[in-house]
């Protein structure tokens, strides 16, 4: 063997052997890769799961006191009501910007003049900063100045001088936050799902024509199944995205009327941020990690390749 | 199955006219091909008679029934598209039933269809394979497998072969007219590839910016083609078009070459016309005109030779082999019974 002539070479170390094999080579390739996720996105997790078990508060370093937190919190009323608004703000947020998203995206799929004028101004939403869009919230649905206000007043349902206290409300601002929330989420969605229905052959639709199938069959049939894959990715990000809102929340109420629209992000931050509990804060925070993972799981079996789009594509 | 009758069909884009009044009777269980280059109108012409784009002036009988406004679904008719159009997230199974289903058939009579649809098609062992999962040929033969499960008045198939590799297409073409013998099924075939519709159909209907250049059995549209268009298009390699006069002594094209030219109406000396020899009526003969060998082509059964005569370039195929290399001189001579005339201004063939 050709082994003999290398053992002869004394400068032959582990080191050296490590650095010039072809099986190390991959591995170190990924190493810039698996600093920075370390860096940038392990170690603040741990970082968060390590503080949300000490007592920690700005300005003091914190001691180790176990699941402390956890059971404090288990038995706080903010909290527990924080996350069940946060599950209603997701579901129904979610549930919403799929079905108008889907509904704009078919509508937008169809032949109409000004096409693409159209598609841009769905995206307005989407490109205007959060804040910004949340202040404007923030007047629509102002006491006085709202435009829902005038235009119920206008239409008869509200008699002249008759406010509603959308914000003020604690229901109402629930629902407010969720509509701003839905306005805000609707054109990622729309847009993302015409681009999958931009996929969809036009000749399939003129053979199920041509089979007998009606426009809710075509639907039914054709273009709900092709969509599928990317439905569960597009819902995965809104999931994810809509259950870790922060912004528009607080820009509009902060939480309020008494924490009537707290979520579990809101609530973290401002017990661990401007409550100075930090410790706390984390434990908050670390409590959204469950339900996003479970978000992910169930993505995660919906996205495996479905059995017809295995085997090789040869078209 | 059923008649299907064209009359005077049109078709406008806005002020756009692509169709101009075709009319096609189509016999009950005839093969008829729509032929002709791209953007002739053969497709939209199919489409039409499938109602998946509307009619803007005609009228399109299928049996004794205008279906001008008869929606697709109930017009009675099946279609093969170019892309199969087979519904991936469906098996092979499923795509076949789909029309079926719909229809809320009853389970065994679908079981029943499917199963004597695929036994016809060899498709039995992938029924339960997915469009992704089959080959060209194959998802071709389950898209026909669709439609043969509808036992529709009509068959559709829209340039069904031309994804296919050339060895598979030469195949599917035989299994379609096959399927046609076996079947009787009335059928409306568009394609652009002349030699699919000289070998398949009972009738071609030759067409070209929007009009019917011809129509008839493929060995009449060779034999007798009715102008330049339908002329060059039928026939491969495609006929040699002369430029020239007519003359009492034979066919003078440029430079003073006279082909020997068959009968031709007397009044025509002195004409300008178009001279169209297909290249296998050209005989070798050493008594012949000259010609010039350009290029030779070899293929085993015949020979295409390339050949300049009088200052235009000619094909010949001839069954001998030929030796002769390029630069070299040839005689040749045209069958005289089979050569072509045509009007150097209008097109038209001057055989009466």
């Amino acid at each position: 063997m050709a082994s003999g002539s290398f053992a002869a070479q004394p400068e032959t170390t582990a080191w050296t052997r490590l650095m010039v094999n072809r099986n190390w080579l991959g591995f170190w390739f990924m190493v810039p890769t698996m600093i920075f996720l370390l860096f940038f996105l392990a170690w603040p997790l741990i970082l968060g799961m390590w503080m949300s078990m000490t007592d920690m508060r700005i300005g003091r370093g914190g001691v180790f006191i176990g699941l402390e937190n956890y059971q404090y919190l288990l038995e706080d009323r903010d909290f527990l009501n924080a996350t069940g608004f946060t599950l209603a703000y997701t579901a129904v947020a979610s549930v919403v910007k799929f079905a108008v998203g889907l509904y704009l995206a078919i509508l937008l799929n169809n032949h109409m003049p000004l096409k693409a004028f159209i598609r841009a101004i769905v995206l307005i939403p989407f490109i205007v900063p959060t804040v910004l869009s949340a202040v404007a919230f923030w007047w629509i649905f102002d006491t006085q100045f709202s435009i829902f206000t005038w235009l119920l007043q206008k239409a008869g349902f509200l008699a002249k001088g008759q406010y509603i206290n959308w914000l003020g409300d604690p229901f109402l601002a629930q629902c407010s936050v969720i509509f701003a929330n839905i306005w805000r989420g609707i054109p990622f969605i729309a847009i993302t799902l015409l681009a999958g229905l931009q996929t969809v052959s036009p000749s399939l639709y003129e053979a199920a024509t041509l089979d007998g199938a009606s426009g809710w069959q075509r639907f039914r049939f054709v273009t709900y199944p092709l969509l599928t894959p990317i439905i569960a990715v597009v819902m995965t990000f809104s999931v994810l995205f809509t259950f870790t809102d922060f912004q528009l929340i607080w820009a509009m109420t902060r939480g309020g009327p008494v924490n009537a629209t707290q979520l579990m992000a809101t609530l973290s931050y401002q017990r661990g941020i401007l409550g100075g509990r930090l410790g706390e804060g984390a434990a908050i925070a670390t409590a959204m990690v469950p339900f996003l993972l479970a978000a992910i799981m169930i993505s995660w079996f919906g996205l495996q390749r479905r059995k017809w789009q295995q085997g090789e594509s040869n078209d | 199955m059923a008649s299907v009758q064209i009359a005077d069909v049109r078709k406008a884009y806005g002020s756009t006219q692509v169709i101009h009044g075709v009319d096609i009777d189509i016999e009950d269980g005839e093969f008829v091909i729509l032929v002709g280059p791209s953007g002739c109108g053969k497709s939209t012409l199919l489409r039409m008679i499938a109602g998946l784009e509307n009619i803007s002036g005609g009228e399109i009988r299928i049996g004794p029934r205008v279906v001008n406004d008869v929606p697709p679904k109930e017009r009675d008719i099946a279609m093969v598209f170019q892309n199969y159009a087979l519904y991936p997230h469906m098996t092979v199974a499923d795509n076949m039933a789909f029309s079926m289903k719909l229809r809320k058939a009853p389970k065994e009579e679908i079981a029943d269809r499917v199963g004597k649809a695929a036994a016809i098609l060899g498709l039995e062992k992938l029924l339960d394979r997915y469009p992704r999962q089959l080959s060209g040929g194959q998802r071709q033969r389950v898209a026909m497998g669709r439609a043969i499960v509808r036992d529709p008045q009509v068959f559709l198939f829209d340039e069904p072969l031309s994804n296919l590799d050339a060895k598979l297409r030469v195949q599917m073409r035989t299994e379609i007219k096959e399927l046609h013998q076996r079947l009787k099924t009335t059928t409306v075939y568009v394609t652009h590839d002349q030699i699919e519709a000289m070998t398949m159909a009972d009738k071609i209907v030759v067409m070209h910016d929007g009009i019917v250049e011809q129509m008839g059995a493929p060995l009449d549209l060779y034999d007798r083609p009715a102008n330049l268009f339908v002329a060059a298009f039928i026939g491969s390699p495609s006929m040699n078009l002369l430029n020239g006069t007519i003359t009492p002594a034979g066919f003078e094209t440029e430079g003073g070459v006279v082909w020997p030219i068959g009968t031709h109406p007397a009044d025509s000396n002195g004409k300008a016309a178009v001279l169209g020899i297909r290249p296998e009526h050209i005989q070798l003969d050493d008594n012949g005109l000259k010609a010039e060998v350009v290029v030779v082509e070899p293929m085993g059964s015949e020979t295409q030779v390339v050949v300049r005569c009088g200052g235009q370039s000619l094909t010949c195929v001839f069954r001998e082999r030929i030796t002769a290399k390029p630069g070299e001189l040839i005689g040749i001579t045209p069958d005289t019974n089979v050569t072509h005339l045509f009007d150097a201004g209008t097109g038209k063939s001057l055989a009466a």
